[in-house]
């Protein structure tokens, strides 16, 4: 699916009704967190969604919880969710075993702005379990590669331990039309990378501030930080978008949980412009 | 330690390339280039600081050592960067190991003519602090997100 086609969100009785899928493939990405591939029901192909977008998770008689997916949009046949154990929920989730059934509903939310990225550079920073929702971008940017300008991304992590895809991001740095940095917070001695936080690789990264577009995924204090930075070099504040995180529940604007300033996080988001969003950032409680 | 014929390229390197021509001409007087392989200990804890490190090229890690714990990195500098201010301010000792994580060159300047051509010329001195301040606020800033646990989420 063209990342710039926007698939139609669940209607009626799918607005909350989940579809029962089938956990395929369970990998451990880290001493907390898991990748799961789900299966649709038979007959069934995966819903379209856009890279950006997230599902909510359904472990029955447990709960349900908003995670980003993280697969490839080219993909029907399967749903891949990243999942931290930080809760009685994603606990739940990530204990899945292959041939277990979870609940799906979705796709919700506004995708990763792409249609702004043809002709442009695009700079990617994610910080800790901000990469999975990046990551079906960067499959979709990679997929018509002569289409962008430079890609550049940064990645950080509390530690090599925490890094999530490890083979793919040898794979991907292996790649000559993309430059993409792993930084984190501390390390022993075997490893070789760098250390520090994404905010000290920004000025190894090339790109031209004026016409570039900036997707930046983490913490809320990495992605201020980053943005804030980002905009002091050059790049137009509505040509930054941040994924932000809030507690969602009917994932559709209705019951008001995740309401930011004027918005659902669920609907409106969970991607904005920092332009939209920088005083909101600033506040001291929110 | 010993220093001489140094010069090659100190004006070139990004925190002297602003400074007065003389100044940085005097300094680079008591300069050598210096190259390190990787797991070459450039800096040790403890030892005097008697040298301004200043990076070319490679990268060098930034260590902390305690006898309960393994050796951690706790930052990685590389080119245009420079290597601790321990040599200005007393006790005059470095307060973390510096080590090559890959092929790393180097221009090091002694540290006590450069101290004395700062004491001598304080316009020089000021303008080389207020190239040095941002760099020591900068790795400040880093320590306390770090504690932060920016990379956390």
């Amino acid at each position: 699916m063209a990342a710039d086609a926007a698939p139609a969100a669940p209607t009626g009785a799918g607005l909350f009704l989940p579809r029962p899928y089938t956990v395929r493939s369970r990998v451990e990405e880290t001493a907390d967190t898991v990748t799961l591939a789900l299966e649709p029901p038979p007959g069934e192909r995966v819903p379209p969604f856009r890279p950006g977008q997230f599902n909510m998770l359904y472990r029955f008689g447990v709960g349900e919880v908003a995670i980003s997916i993280c697969g490839d949009t080219g993909r029907s046949d399967e749903l891949v969710h990243t999942i931290r154990s930080a809760g009685k929920i994603t606990a739940a989730l990530a204990r899945t075993a292959p041939g277990q059934s979870l609940g799906v509903r979705g796709p919700y939310g506004v995708g990763w702005p792409l249609e702004r990225a043809p002709g442009r550079d695009v700079v990617i920073v994610a910080g800790g379990l901000g990469l999975p929702p990046l990551r079906p971008a960067l499959f979709e940017l990679l997929r018509h590669r002569d289409r962008y300008g430079r890609i550049e991304v940064i990645y950080g992590a509390r530690s090599p331990k925490d890094l999530v895809y490890y083979g793919e991001l040898q794979r991907w740095r292996a790649r000559a039309d993309l430059r993409f940095q792993v930084t984190v917070d501390a390390a022993g001695r075997d490893w070789y990378g760098d250390v520090g936080l994404v905010t000290a690789r920004l000025p190894d990264a090339r790109f031209e501030p004026a016409r570039s577009v900036a997707l930046l995924c983490g913490p809320e204090i990495m992605m201020k930080l980053t943005a804030q930075a980002l905009a002091a070099r050059g790049v137009p504040e509505d040509a930054i978008f941040l994924s932000m995180e809030r507690n969602m529940k009917c994932a559709v604007g209705l019951c008001g949980h995740c309401q930011w300033g004027p918005d659902f996080v669920c609907r409106d988001g969970p991607i904005f412009p920092y332009e939209a969003i920088r005083e909101r950032l600033a506040l001291r409680e929110a | 330690m010993s220093f001489n014929g140094g010069s090659v390229g100190a004006a070139q390197h990004p925190f002297l390339r602003e400074l007065p021509a003389a100044f940085v001409e005097r300094i680079a007087r008591h300069a050598r280039e210096r190259t390190y392989a990787a797991g070459d200990l450039i800096l040790r804890e403890g030892d005097l600081a008697d040298r301004f490190v200043l990076i070319f090229a490679g990268k060098v890690a930034l260590e902390v050592v305690s006898p309960e714990r393994p050796r951690l990195t706790i930052q990685t500098v590389g080119p245009g960067e420079i290597l601790g201010w321990s040599w200005l301010v007393a006790p005059f000792r470095w307060r973390f190991d510096a080590r090559a994580v890959k092929a790393t060159r180097v221009l090091e300047i002694e540290a006590a003519p450069l101290v004395r051509a700062l004491d001598d010329d304080p316009r020089d001195g000021y303008r080389f602090l207020r190239r040095l301040v941002p760099v020591m606020g900068e790795r400040l800033e880093m320590a306390r997100l770090q504690i932060l646990d920016v990379h956390g989420g």
